[in-house]
């Protein structure tokens, strides 16, 4: 991480002309009586967007954002400001602002700096992925992947192909003068298709991604192979008939349908809602939450994953946190100022959207680990059900326990077999109730495919889920079929 | 320096960020580009926060960004940064230029028709700050959630009582001569409570915003309402899986219309990613329905002297007896649709529907029985088809009456049925957003629950 650290300085600290005995003095003036905590978080992030439709790579569009959020924390308050001026100028009178939350003037002290710096292991590469293709190659993966999509059927009408990448460079300078640096990759492919017959128009929609360079698309066709996916989607969906309303059992697919747990339990676990209590989970650690079937993870350590970290965005290290074993409620997920309040252990999860905004416990990748059923076994024991295997977007009310998430591809299970599609439906339950009720897990763990982006309040981050094939003995299915 | 008149949309503009953008255009036409639209904006402002009777968080906002796209003959690139300098912005066109050599040709591309451009400076009355300082703002958010908290022994929690306030300086402009700039402010108070019984916990919020921070409601009422709306939520149940009318509370009846906006949208139209293709002209709402555009109202949350391409916004219906009067369009979407811009590039301005006679507890009898909605949750609307799946929350009603609070279920149909089935729409709108409605009754959904 040394190399990191220096690669940080020079992209953000150098061309703002701070030194490090003026960031020593910012700290100092930022410390001090009745602050537990301060932190500096620099951001330099460089992102692109090439999006093709009707045939053409139609727009580009290409950012560069740098800033610095200045935080400084008393007991339960926090004060916050940010700068997208590096300036020393800038930088003290943002440290002025956050400091503000906290009577008296900072102790001056200094002599902090580099007292220490995090060694952690890294997750990713360092490289920039936009420069991982050059301009032309990324304009033809792009035309390559539509031309796959319109080859697999003539009632594919429409293609839209999406492709973005970034780039950030963030570093950590804590209030006891530790330096912490991370460089971010993230990329992300998407194919949208519609599809046409007897004048009825479907969609589907696939892709993926990775924190590693664009040439993840053309390994093994996978570009290739969201393309062929979404155009599945499109055309299984041709054939959906209206679905069915009420409770009933519900078979899940492997990977993104993982959503389940993001939702129903990822959310209700963070340290932030049970420190104040708003979570149906809040005080609930040591407690039955689920069937012993169940043991799901939040994990950060995963390399390359789309949800995983070297360090989070307040300088620990990521690490693999179990939050339920077998049917066991063992732990939240936490940042470092809930993690101090509940005299917790930070877990590696305190994240921000960016510079601009306050971090706090998010998830990384959520997943479930296998059991085990064989897929196949899961589905011959339903009579009569439904086989959801892709999704939309999901929700939750933390308080209540109630979330949703949404099926956009799903099968009726007639004795035992997979029949007809159905059209997409949003299903709904209570977080601490539906996981009691899954009676069978699969072998077959997959993670999904790297497309999570998961919103909490107003703060958008990249995220990972994963789970085996599932069965819920009862679900609510929001079809029309009443 | 090219001679450029800057139009306002309120009160004062910041000469600064009229200089950026005419610096990025100029040096845009230095490049050889062959046309350009440029925009910045700036963000200042706070949000505090406080919880259980103590401050928690003060968060403050000082940051903004520029954002050029530039033409290449019919090729375009865009580039954007958090930079304003002369260095970044001239680093900033030079990215969108050289992705201008990348993107295909297409021939829909290009400026807005000029003579659609706005051309006349109006006062919208946008720019009402709020002079306030911490401690004032501080007492506002204590008292907002003092009220909460001690209305009711059942009112256990809180998520807390925030005060912010902002405003934002942005200006645009193109190679055409179009210089907009303005200020525009935004003032808000929200509250959010947790109640619990025996049964469990449930929360609900309530908030007021407005550009104009004399026209925000008490504090105290804010908090009263935020706790009523926890209060009547506690103790909620599922209900069987039934077919019936369903009322939707104004708060989330605007969703609706969201709904049919992204329909009607150009991007949606042409990319034949809609299902209301091919329904101008068309029979869309009962007759009696009537939605339109307001953009030029003084200090509304969604008004403005033009869209995010500059063409001049304008008061219009965009349903009429139930029948649908224009698309809304950008100059690109148009381009490709064989129409003309109508001004909605970036969407409606202070879109609204006629209310009906009737208040909500009129409305609530008129249902009879039936489920009323308040929350809805998920992501199952597919704009292609119109299906429409969505977890809700809210309220039985039988006789005319609330009986319940319900919880954990669906509500189902297509958008299609769901806007011909619109039976009334009270007058208790909803002016809190850029979407004006009051509760708006359905004849029949799909409720999916035990």
């Amino acid at each position: 991480m040394e190399n990191y650290i220096e690669i940080a300085r020079k992209t953000l600290l150098n061309p703002a002309e701070v030194s490090d005995r003026e960031l020593d003095q910012l700290l100092g003036k930022m410390i001090g009586k009745s602050i537990d905590y301060a932190d500096v978080y620099f951001q330099y992030s460089r992102s692109e967007n090439w999006s093709l439709e009707e045939g053409i790579v139609k727009s580009g569009a290409y950012s560069v954002d740098k800033g610095v959020g200045l935080r400084a924390v008393s007991g339960e308050k926090t004060g916050f400001a940010f700068s997208d001026d590096l300036s020393l100028e800038a930088l003290t009178h943002a440290a002025q602002s956050a400091r503000g939350i906290a009577q008296g003037i900072g102790s001056g002290r200094s002599g902090l700096l580099g007292k220490g710096s995090t060694q952690v292991p890294v997750r990713y590469s360092g490289d920039n992925p936009l420069q991982s293709l050059d301009e032309d190659a990324k304009i033809s993966l792009l035309e390559r992947v539509e031309q796959e999509a319109r080859k697999q059927d003539p009632r594919v009408k429409e293609v839209m192909v999406n492709l973005a990448g970034e780039h950030n460079v963030v570093m950590i300078v804590g209030h006891d003068g530790t330096i912490c640096a991370d460089v971010r990759p993230l990329i992300r492919l998407n194919v949208t298709v519609v599809a046409e017959q007897n004048g009825r128009r479907e969609r589907g929609s696939f892709g993926g991604g990775s924190r590693q360079s664009y040439e993840f698309f053309q390994q093994d066709e996978r570009a290739l192979n969201y393309a062929r996916e979404a155009v599945r989607q499109a055309l299984t969906n041709l054939e959906s008939v209206d679905g069915p309303a009420g409770t009933m059992t519900v078979v899940l697919g492997p990977g993104w349908p993982g959503i389940l747990l993001h939702e129903a339990i990822g959310h209700g676990l963070e340290g932030d809602f049970n420190r104040k209590g708003t979570s149906a989970f809040s005080g609930r650690i040591g407690e039955k939450v689920a069937s012993d079937l169940c043991t799901i993870v939040d994990d950060g350590t995963i390399e390359n994953r789309r949800g995983s970290l070297s360090v989070d965005d307040e300088g620990t290290q990521s690490q693999n946190t179990v939050l339920i074993e077998n049917g066991i409620l063992k732990g939240y997920m936490q940042d470092l100022t809930n993690a101090r309040l509940m005299g917790q252990s930070p877990t590696g999860n305190g994240r921000r959207q960016s510079f601009a905004h306050l971090p706090m416990p998010r998830m990384t990748n959520t997943y479930m680990l296998s059991g085990e059923s064989e897929h196949d076994e899961i589905i011959e024991s339903v009579n009569n059900g439904l086989y959801a295997v892709q999704f939309g977007g999901g929700q939750v009310d933390i308080t209540s326990g109630n979330f949703v998430f949404s099926a956009t591809e799903a099968y009726k299970i007639e004795n035992g077999k997979v029949t007809q599609p159905v059209k997409g439906a949003t299903l709904i339950g209570n977080g601490p109730d539906v996981l009691t009720r899954v009676s069978m897990v699969g072998n077959n763990l997959e993670l999904d495919s790297g497309i999570g982006t998961c919103g909490k309040d107003g703060q958008l981050v990249p995220v990972g889920v994963g789970q085996p094939t599932l069965r819920l003995d009862e679900i609510t299915v929001g079809g029309v079929v009443v | 320096m090219q001679a450029r008149s800057i139009i306002q949309d309120s009160g004062s503009a910041n000469p600064d960020l009229a200089n950026a953008v005419v610096y990025a255009l100029e040096f845009a036409k230095r490049m050889g580009t062959s046309g350009a639209v440029a925009g910045v904006s700036r963000t200042s402002g706070y949000d505090l926060t406080v919880r259980m009777g103590e401050l928690e968080t003060i968060e403050h906002q000082n940051g903004g960004g520029l954002g050029i796209t530039v033409f290449m003959g019919l090729r375009k690139g865009s580039s954007s940064t958090s930079d304003f300098d002369r260095q970044a912005i001239e680093d900033t066109v030079r990215a969108a230029a050289s992705i201008a050599k990348y993107t295909a040709e297409d021939s829909c591309n290009g400026l807005p028709p000029k003579d659609r451009l706005v051309s006349e400076t109006a006062d919208l009355e946008l720019d009402l700050p709020w002079q306030i300082d911490r401690d004032q703002a501080l007492e506002i958010a204590l008292s907002c959630e003092e009220t909460a908290l001690s209305s009711d022994s059942r009112i256990v929690n809180s998520e807390g009582a925030s005060i912010g306030t902002s405003i934002q300086d942005s200006a645009f402009g193109n190679s055409d001569g179009l210089l907009v700039a303005g200020r525009k402010t935004r003032h808000s108070i929200v509250c959010s409570v947790i109640g619990q019984t025996d049964s469990g916990m449930q929360t609900d919020y309530w908030f007021s915003a407005s550009r104009d921070p004399g026209a925000l409601d008490s504090p105290q009422s804010i908090g009263a309402m935020a706790a009523r709306r926890t209060l009547r939520r506690l103790d909620a149940r599922k209900i069987k899986t039934c077919s019936v009318p369903v009322l939707f509370e104004a708060p989330t009846a605007g969703s609706l219309l969201k709904n049919f906006v992204g329909a009607i949208s150009g991007g949606a139209l042409y990319r034949k990613a809609s299902f209301l293709l091919d329904s101008l002209g068309q029979q869309i709402f009962p007759e009696k329905t009537r939605i339109h555009e307001q953009p030029h109202l003084k200090r509304g949350i969604g008004s403005a002297v033009c869209d995010d391409e500059g063409v001049a916004t304008e008061t219009c219906d965009i349903v009429t007896d139930g029948v649908l009067q224009k698309y809304l369009l950008s100059s690109y979407s148009a381009r490709k649709l064989g129409l003309e811009t109508t001004g909605n590039a970036g969407g409606t301005f202070n879109l609204t529907i006629d209310p009906g006679d009737r208040d909500f507890d009129e409305m609530v009898k008129l249902m009879n029985k039936g489920l009323l909605v308040t929350h809805t949750m998920g992501f199952g609307i597919n704009q292609v088809t119109g299906d429409y799946s969505q977890g809700a929350s809210g309220f039985w009603v039988e006789n005319g009456e609330i009986q319940f609070p319900v919880e954990e279920v669906t509500i189902a149909g297509n958008l299609r049925d769901m806007f011909r089935s619109l039976v009334e729409v009270g007058n208790d709108v909803d002016y809190r957003t850029g979407v004006r409605t009051g509760s708006i009754l359905l004849s029949n959904m799909a409720v999916a629950g035990e």
